[in-house]
């Protein structure tokens, strides 16, 4: 080659042309996979909002389902039961998980933390329907009716591996120079993670949290048959209770006209405030790391 | 930092007799209680998932004894009879997953080397987190665009051009109603494409620089620096990806029950309604009667439970290479 290029390095250079065509087309190929793919979440958002915004009015935040074949009403039901079964997914999934994932951050080792790190990713990888099975055999049989409870704690499994994993890879990111600085003043280990440790990585832990609220709060497949659905207010905990997404499913799959429209607008106001909530994070993440550069 | 001031001294104590500290002493400094109440989170998940695969298999005692390994070969699915045979979910849920597969890695891998080998890194962040976005997207909802938008336009559109063109082939043949094995898959290709491109870029952007400037310094186009360089470096990690990406089409529930058309049949056309594991579950678990019937529906959790977890622990192991990467620099 060098000889070539010695002569004439017009003629023989490299890359030969048939080369330079491939480039370009693979090249442009690739791009044109990235279109297609966010042009599918344009398209979604698209007719989502089309959609959903047209059909949606106050009633719908307001009001009781009214029986199939009549129209009007709305979902104030599944509203209030989406927030309780998210209440209470929280209170078992954020203190196990994020618990968890300070042991395995400040305290484990050896094979006992592989172990939790292996299960963790075991339990993050079960499917939502089988979680849901679980969770029946668990609570619904012995109580022998379905409950927001149920439910509740389905969510709740679902948390925990994530809170985990975000938990341990945020406070695994605050460095060690802090963990020193904190024991050298005197401090006991104990002292150093509540007062140091877990303050610098706050912020990635409530962000974690939030982006697990935003995945569990569209979750359907576990809530079939443990918060089950209802037509009415659904008080306490103890009996079944609506929920946004089971109510989006069963009004898809039914044949009344009146209640696509409201399973649109249950779908729009779901997703409005799964992205909204997946972009404040987003947002406080990079506000966070900005800061930490300078 | 001013809050470190506000906690107490820690006592001296510790110095003098290390061994010789009483249980309460112990408790003062905070560390053994820390340690107790963290440790017993991390158990309470070992037993959650020790829990659950136990009542999975103690709760299909019943179905497993009646049918044995039978169970998983036959395809005679009748409730009424109380005949139970997995055999058609098993290959609605595989034939959707790997249809899903082959729409979506292709697309993924190029949409994942586009944004890190191509654009810019303002313009690959933007659009990557778009694409994670769609991640965030509820199945649900993709089952309600699949029912109300997919499903027309495969029916007037797409399927028609199929059959025209490969009509020929098994696998186009037959009358299209919408619901497919087809269907299902395209819906299942959209939702794993965002954990393919997001897992795949990061692999790629974790590709050491003097591995492209090597070749690009042969004077490589940025094509063959990017097929013959830095893919290969990265092929673990990008089959970990797509490992992942069939583990969760494999369980995904929702979205198939809405589009597959739920009749629990064996066919070689894909355009005909099928059945998968996870969906027969959703569909019939509320209304299945009979103590044989729910113990073949948990069962079926059971042999879903089981696969995603070998396809997990493949993916883990494809991954395990790249992590150590990751966390040397």
């Amino acid at each position: 080659m060098s000889r070539a290029r010695a002569n004439s390095p017009r003629a023989h250079a490299y890359p030969p042309p048939h080369k330079k065509v491939i480039n370009v087309v693979m090249l442009t190929l690739t791009g044109l996979c990235a279109l297609l793919v966010v042009s599918v979440l344009l398209f979604i958002l698209g007719y989502l909002v089309w959609n959903g915004a047209r059909s949606l009015s106050w009633n719908f935040f307001t009001k009781l389902p009214v029986p199939a074949g009549q129209t009007g009403g709305g979902m104030a039901n599944a509203i209030v039961g989406s927030a309780k079964l998210l209440l209470l997914a929280s209170a078992i999934g954020v203190p196990i998980g994020v618990l968890g994932g300070v042991y395995l951050a400040e305290f484990g080792k050896g094979w006992f933390s592989f172990a939790v790190r292996y299960t963790t990713d075991l339990l993050n990888g079960v499917p939502s329907i089988v979680i849901g099975i679980f969770v029946y055999t668990l609570i619904v049989i012995p109580q022998h009716h379905f409950s927001t409870l149920a439910g509740g704690v389905a969510l709740g499994i679902m948390m925990i591996p994530i809170a985990l994993r975000s938990t341990d890879e945020f406070l695994r990111a605050v460095p060690n120079t802090l963990r020193e600085g904190g024991l050298a003043l005197g401090a006991s280990k104990a002292q150093t993670v509540v007062t140091v440790i877990i303050p610098a990585a706050m912020q990635g832990i409530v962000t974690g949290i939030m982006l697990n609220l935003a995945r569990v709060a569209g979750e359907t497949a576990p809530l079939l048959f443990t918060a089950f659905g209802n037509q009415f207010w659904s008080s306490g905990w103890n009996g079944p209770t609506a929920s946004l997404p089971v109510v989006i499913f069963n009004y898809a799959i039914s044949p009344y006209e009146d209640w696509h429209r409201q399973a649109w607008a249950a779908g729009f106001v779901l997703l409005s405030g799964i992205f909204l909530t997946n972009i404040v994070a987003r947002l406080l993440v990079s506000g966070r790391r900005s800061t930490s550069r300078s | 930092m001013a809050s470190t001031a506000t906690t107490p001294p820690a006592p001296s104590s510790a110095q003098d007799a290390p061994e010789k500290l009483s249980l309460l002493e112990k408790f003062k400094k905070g560390d053994e209680a820390a340690f107790l109440i963290t440790f017993a989170s991390a158990l309470t998940i070992i037993l959650i998932t020790c829990l659950l695969v136990q009542r999975l298999w103690a709760d299909s005692a019943l179905s497993r004894h009646a049918f044995g390994w039978h169970f998983l070969a036959s395809s005679d699915w009748d409730p009424v009879n109380d005949q139970y045979g997995a055999l058609p979910f098993i290959y609605g849920t595989v034939l959707t997953a790997f249809l899903a597969l082959i729409i979506a890695v292709p697309v993924g891998m190029g949409a994942a080397i586009f944004l890190a080998e191509l654009a810019p890194r303002k313009l690959s962040n933007v659009l990557t987190f778009m694409i994670e976005l769609l991640a965030a997207v509820p199945s649900v909802i993709y089952g309600l665009l699949g029912i109300f938008v997919l499903l027309p336009i495969l029916r007037d559109r797409i399927v028609p051009v199929l059959q025209g063109v490969f009509g020929f082939l098994p696998i186009f043949k037959g009358a299209f109603y919408g619901v497919s094995y087809f269907s299902a898959a395209c819906v299942l290709a959209i939702m794993i494409v965002p954990f393919i491109v997001s897992i795949s870029r990061e692999v790629l952007l974790a590709v050491p620089q003097s591995q492209r400037e090597a070749m690009m310094a042969l004077g490589a186009t940025k094509w063959d620096v990017t097929w013959k360089s830095v893919v290969p470096y990265a092929q673990r990690g990008m089959a970990g990806s797509i490992f992942l990406a069939l583990a969760r089409a494999l369980g995904e529930t929702m979205a198939v029950t809405m589009v597959i058309g739920n009749v629990p049949s064996i066919t070689a056309s894909l355009l005909s309604p099928g059945y998968t594991i996870a969906a027969v579950i959703a569909n019939e678990f509320t209304e299945a009667t009979g103590d044989l019937y729910v113990n073949a529906l948990i069962e079926l959790a059971l042999v879903l439970f089981a696969v995603t977890m070998i396809i997990n622990a493949l993916a883990r192991l494809l991954m395990l290479g790249m992590k150590s990467q990751e966390t040397a620099h």
